[in-house]
């Protein structure tokens, strides 16, 4: 389908079908073995100033744009969803700052993301806080010209490998959701470790660790936009990053189904190719089809988006919901076509299914996804 | 250190299928690229300049459509784009075009270096970046691997070998043909996609370049192309088995058998 793009979409989508081919690809297996972190196809999307896609010129950017976000992340989970993962995540943990930093604090962080020369990472998940982010315990008590930080934060993706981290922790306990601020916190930072790197079943690639934060001395310009805003800097980066995680899902999809549609041809059974047996083809179609409408829902959100559209969390929810349990099912169908074979490591398409689990989950379960638009719809329905 | 590197449009595929009537490549269908080799020649002269500052000037000879193979160059790093290009000039062989684009870097001016690739995909010679040495007098090396050093007046380069390799200095300006093991060619970045886009090509046809009419096009090809084929496929050859001297032996009854 022709989404008609702009000539400079266009030009950032082939860029980066460019990267995926020619650099993600080729390293996909490799990463997902080591779980390493992927630092040479980071520095080649760095290079390519694909890390500016998520902030404005001024500050280095290619300037704000959630479709070209969106493009480029699709494009580069084709190939890996586990090397997407680590860029996408920077811009999770780099939409607080656009959003929500002043001008001092946008001139310090954003130059060295939008180059790609440090990558930023979101905290707010803690082992009692996932889905119920309100019951962050982590907190931040002012001292003098300076905010102390204790807690722990985990599951953390780029969570290690990044130098800039924006964290939600709570300065005002008594108020509950609305005592939580949102802080800038830097690698290297006294007071600031990292916990155990996960061992995941899929994203490999990416890392994930928690972050400890032992009586962390941090500067108090360090706090984004004012005390008690840290749960709408949250809703509203997770409002510009759902599409980003819906794209990422997008991507895994649409390269399932390619290697699917690739094999089913290749390969031989009853003297002749399995592609020609309706059951297949009816199995492509559905795949193919399921993921055009995931498209269209990702597209259409980050269209909306970049049009200024305000209230965006219902589609957003929607884009991601849809577009991650696709890429569940599809890559599911896909490794069925490559039976016994796609079982085996020694092909690509069983890592599709591990890479595609975690966008059900992350960045808000498609239940809580579900939560969201439900909860938009019975409001709505109230107000006639 | 300003630097000029001659490139070429080429047919992207292995296997250039032609045309057994007229002895032309079949170019429907196939997707034009930057021969590979030249690849490595615009990488190289963007990491000089990234060393020693600079311009980098890049110069093709060949149809309009020849534009998209400047302004990927562009992309990569380099400053601007000569599109060499006239009807005078088609039928070119391998001394005409080194002719040609040696007129159109006398155009251009200063220089310190040439970079070219080894030689093109399609046509396989190896001819034009030696043939634009010899047209502009300066001296050429072949064969680059490796830019080891430079300055403003020399250069020290390692030359690949069929048997090792060489190191040689040459007083600069000079010309270079590069092979892939020089360097990896960088992916574009967004930023030099879109300079490149809006970028102006600069086009010369024969009037700007005043070339002499008997050395241009097909009249200055003194190179007659008699026949192509496709040489035969070697068969696999015959594994002889057993002891040294059995070995030896049948090797004997073959030379015998062959020679009788």
């Amino acid at each position: 389908m022709d989404y008609l793009f702009t000539d400079e979409q266009k030009m950032i989508k082939e860029l980066a079908h460019k990267i995926a081919e020619e650099k993600v690809r080729p390293a996909a297996a490799k990463y997902d073995i080591s779980e390493e972190y992927p630092w040479d196809v980071i520095k080649v999307i760095a290079e390519s100033d694909l890390f500016g896609l998520f902030i404005p010129e001024e500050y280095g950017g290619m300037g704000v744009n959630i479709t070209n976000l969106c493009l480029a992340t699709e494009e580069l989970s084709r190939a890996c969803g586990g090397i997407a993962v680590c860029y996408a995540a920077s811009a999770l943990g780099t939409f607080p700052i656009v959003l929500f930093g002043n001008e001092e604090q946008k001139k310090k962080y954003l130059p060295d993301l939008a180059s790609g020369k440090k990558v930023a990472a979101f905290g707010i998940t803690e082992p009692e806080a996932g889905s119920d982010a309100s019951a962050i315990k982590t907190t931040a008590r002012k001292e003098g010209d300076y905010y102390i930080l204790n807690g722990l934060k985990h599951f953390i993706t780029n969570g290690g490998d990044a130098e800039t981290y924006t964290v939600i922790a709570m300065t005002n306990k008594d108020k509950g959701a609305r005592g939580a601020s949102a802080f800038i916190v830097e690698k290297g930072t006294p007071g600031f470790t990292f916990g155990k790197k996960e061992d995941k079943f899929g994203i490999r690639a990416s890392s994930t660790r928690e972050l400890i934060f032992t009586d962390c001395k941090i500067p108090a310009k360090n706090l984004l936009a004012k005390e008690g805003m840290g749960f709408i800097v949250t809703m509203r980066t997770f409002d510009m990053s759902r599409p980003g995680v819906a794209a990422q899902a997008l991507g895994i999809a649409q390269g399932a189904l390619e290697l699917a549609a690739k094999y089913a041809k290749q390969r031989q059974q009853f003297g002749k190719s399995i592609s020609s047996f309706q059951g297949i083809q009816w199995m492509l179609a559905d795949m193919a089809t399921e993921v055009e409408a995931a498209r269209a829902l990702v597209y259409s959100c980050a269209r909306a988006i970049d049009a200024g559209a305000k209230d965006v969390s219902r589609e957003s929810a929607m884009a991601k919901m849809y577009a991650s349990d696709v890429a569940m099912k599809v890559t599911v169908d896909a490794l069925q076509i490559f039976g016994g074979y796609g079982y085996m490591k020694d092909y690509p398409i069983e890592k599709y299914v591990r890479d595609a689990k975690i966008t059900q989950i992350y960045e808000g379960t498609n239940q809580i996804q579900r939560n969201i638009i439900g909860l938009q719809l019975v409001r709505d329905a109230g107000k006639v | 250190m300003n630097i000029i590197v001659c490139i070429k449009q080429v047919p992207e595929t292995t296997e250039v299928r032609i045309n057994p009537e007229t002895n032309t490549l079949i170019r429907e269908g196939v997707k034009s690229i930057i021969n590979p080799f030249d690849m490595y020649a615009i990488e190289e002269s963007v990491r000089l300049k990234e060393r020693f500052g600079g311009k980098i000037t890049i110069v093709t000879m060949g149809p309009p459509q020849a534009d998209a193979a400047l302004r990927e160059a562009i992309s990569m790093g380099a400053d601007e784009g000569v599109l060499v290009c006239d009807r005078a000039f088609a039928g070119s062989d391998t001394w005409a075009t080194s002719y040609t684009l040696a007129g159109a870097i006398k155009k251009i001016g200063t220089f310190d270096l040439v970079i070219c690739g080894k030689q093109a995909s399609d046509g396989d010679t190896a001819q034009v970046g030696p043939g634009i040495a010899t047209h502009l007098n300066i001296p050429q090396v072949t064969y680059v691997k490796k830019v080891e050093e430079a300055t403003d007046k020399s250069m020290r380069v390692e030359r690949m070998l069929e048997e090792g390799f060489e190191i040689i200095e040459t007083p600069l300006p000079a010309l270079l043909t590069v092979v892939k093991e020089i360097n990896e060619p960088r992916i574009p970045s967004l930023k030099g996609l879109l300079r490149a886009k809006s970028s102006k090509i600069t086009m010369w046809g024969q009037k700007e370049l005043g070339l002499d009419p008997q050395k241009i096009g097909l009249c200055g090809s003194p190179t007659q192309v008699v026949k192509i084929f496709t040489p035969p496929q070697r068969v696999g050859g015959q594994i002889l088995k057993g002891e040294i001297p059995e070995i030896a032996a049948q090797i004997v009854e073959l030379v015998r058998s062959e020679v009788n």
